[in-house]
């Protein structure tokens, strides 16, 4: 059973012009991940994993070409366009967690639903209910500072996710944590896969991680080699 | 959470710091609320004076006491419709720190002259009937409590009376007070024949003069016939409007107006840069924060809007405080300084001009840095790694 395409990346070219120099990360790159996809991107640093998280993400634009995501263009959209559909489509994931420090686990996660027009006991319901998926119920009024490494990822993650949106974009997620930690959250991000119906994209230089991936991609000057899970 | 929380938990990050920022507000707010009332009210009586009122003076300085004389020439100067006068008295009662503004009269013309000046009708007739009368402003008799009848010694630093004493007595025949807020309650008159009897000196001089003349466009043709007339004279005059006239008294104490505003006006940019540049820091410092804030779909306005709240909650929280302690402390002056100086009072102008400055300095000192945090660059702010 195949789904619909959700991301399309079609012609796309990245370059940077550095004194006088242009240098392309990527030329005329084509892609596609379908919805319900749990893709891992791997690749030599500086190959560009982050730069393509940044284009489907909508934080960074081509050069040339075009990206749509449920078939509407988003490179074409205006910044405010963009907040408005990152708000409602995608989860941001980064290696070093990146939580607010003076804001407790449940007031980060909460933070995204003040986009909302949910009510103050509403968001709170929502907020327990992630943090209860990502087992962090017991660590609410923690500051990240007083929470592990893998724990603080946790929190990010059910940030990302507790607006619902329908992609979740993972850069090192596990990069910065040990092995049993990483496959904790790991397993998480699969969870989000398969019960939770979400498209997963994580970027990582780890193998072992690649493996809980239905799909992998090498980037690799400027290309995709691709191989599929077994 | 609310948005509410989520900016007071920006401002609270670093607590010492806020602090001094609020502290720093707070002191420039404080200048700004006790400057201002100060100046306001030594302006109010330069503001408020009738400006169809003319003042003569001695040529030579304002308390240079002029003969009896001229006020007899002046009535029948032409174009003069009334004429009054007044003597200095100097007076305090009881200790030198309660002084008094207390003059000496011509009760009947006085009292033409400043119609604001309002007393009930059996009060007034029984004061122009008693040459010890004194009529006492609602402000002093509120301070001393004073009473209609009560004998009031009043001593002068100035004018000793025949027996070589300076404690002159009185007797309260009327409260005066003032429905215009014009003429300055904290005062008392008596009548000058009293005085000039009275004293051991300087029998039949006067203080100055105040005209009405029969419209305020002659003024100007009035104040210059008299002047002219004792021109050349051993008592020459000058003759001014009363607004004109309170300014030079004032002029007396420098320029106030010009070194409250310069007080306050660099305090003000003080201010400014340090609030600017705490906020400034403060939102650098979150470069990375505000990058994710927008990967969450914080849009640009949002983030503007949220930072420069953040600015006016600094500014409000040391500003209007300040403006609490400024209050306090004026009303502490008032009764510090007595009968010293005109009404002191935190106006309702004052307070909207300070609030005023408040979203001003919020505005500016959040605008730049909220700016800034539009402009970041997520794709680079977060290729910079935190930690
Ligand atoms: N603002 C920029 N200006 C110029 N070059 C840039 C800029 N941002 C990224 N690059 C270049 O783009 C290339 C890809 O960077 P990117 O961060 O996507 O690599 P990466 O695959 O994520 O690497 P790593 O595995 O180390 O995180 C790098 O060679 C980098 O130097
Ligand atoms: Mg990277």
């Amino acid at each position: 059973m195949t789904k619909e395409p959700l991301i399309k990346l079609e012609g796309v070219s990245k370059h940077y012009v550095k004194n006088k120099m242009s240098i392309d990360i990527f030329d005329e790159l084509d892609l596609v991940i379908r919805e319900n996809e749990f893709v891992a991107v791997m690749g030599p640093s500086g190959s560009g994993k982050t730069t393509l998280l940044n284009l489907i993400g909508g934080i960074d634009r081509p050069t040339s070409g075009a990206i749509t995501f449920g078939g509407e263009r988003i490179d074409t959209f205006s910044e405010s366009q963009l907040s408005k559909w990152r708000a409602a489509n995608i989860g941001f994931i980064f290696q070093f967690y990146n939580l607010m420090p003076m804001l407790t686990a449940a007031q980060n996660v909460e933070l995204p639903l003040l986009l909302t027009k949910l009510s103050k006991s509403k968001r709170a319901e929502h907020v327990k209910t992630a943090l209860s998926i990502v087992e962090l119920e017991d660590r609410a009024k923690f500051y990240p500072r007083e929470m592990s490494g893998g724990q603080q990822q946790r929190v990010a993650i059910a940030r990302a996710f507790i607006s619902d949106p329908k992609v979740l974009l993972c850069d090192e997620p596990t990069g910065d944590l040990d092995r049993k930690t990483a496959e904790e959250i790991l397993k998480i991000l699969q969870l989000m896969v398969r019960d939770f119906g979400k498209t997963v994209i994580i970027v990582t230089h780890d193998p072992e991680a690649a493996k809980f991936a239905s799909r992998k991609l090498y980037l690799d000057k400027g290309k995709f080699f691709e191989r599929r899970a077994a | 959470m609310t948005y509410f929380r989520l900016l007071r938990k920006n401002l609270t990050r670093k607590k010492l710091r806020l602090f001094l920022t609020i502290f720093s507000i707070f002191t420039a707010f404080l200048i700004f609320g006790v400057l201002k009332t100060f100046d306001h009210a030594l302006n109010a009586g330069v503001e408020l004076a009738g400006a169809d009122r003319l003042i003569t003076t001695s040529k030579v300085s304002l308390i240079q006491p002029l003969p009896f004389a001229h006020y007899t020439k002046i009535k029948a100067t032409e174009g003069v419709k009334n004429v009054t006068h007044a003597s200095w008295f100097g007076g305090y009662y009881q200790e030198p720190k309660n002084f008094l503004a207390s003059f000496a009269v011509d009760a009947e013309s006085y009292l033409d002259i400043y119609p604001e000046i309002f007393i009930p009708e059996d009060q007034r007739t029984n004061f122009l009937a008693n040459q010890r009368g004194v009529l006492v402003g609602e402000a002093l008799v509120q301070q001393y409590n004073w009473k209609i009848g009560d004998t009031l010694p009043l001593i002068s630093s100035i004018w000793t009376n025949q027996d070589g004493s300076r404690t002159w007595e009185f007797q309260v025949e009327g409260i005066f007070y003032d429905k215009e807020e014009q003429f300055d309650t904290r005062s008392l008159m008596f009548h000058y024949d009293y005085f000039n009897e009275g004293r051991a000196g300087a029998r039949d001089s006067i203080g100055w003069l105040i005209i009405k003349t029969e419209s305020p466009e002659l003024n100007e043709a009035v104040s210059k016939a008299i002047d002219d007339q004792f021109a050349n004279s051993p008592n020459e005059t000058k003759t001014d409007t009363e607004a004109a006239f309170g300014k030079a008294f004032l002029e007396q104490f420098g320029n106030i107006g010009l070194i409250i505003t310069s007080v306050v006006g660099a305090a003000f940019f003080t201010i400014l840069l340090v609030a600017g540049n705490t906020m400034v820091l403060a939102v650098r410092e979150r470069t990375n924060e505000i990058a994710v804030m927008k990967t969450l779909g914080f849009s640009n306005g949002r983030i503007f809007t949220l930072i420069v709240l953040e600015a006016l909650l600094l500014v409000l929280l040391g500003g209007l405080p300040a403006l609490g302690v400024s209050w306090f402390m004026v009303e502490a002056l008032k009764s510090a300084v007595g009968g010293g100086l005109p009404p002191m009072a935190l106006t309702p102008e004052i307070l909207l001009q300070a609030i005023a400055y408040m979203l001003l300095l919020g505005f500016v000192t959040g605008g730049l840095p909220a700016f800034n945090a539009v402009r970041i660059n997520v794709a680079a702010a977060l290729g910079r790694k935190a930690i």
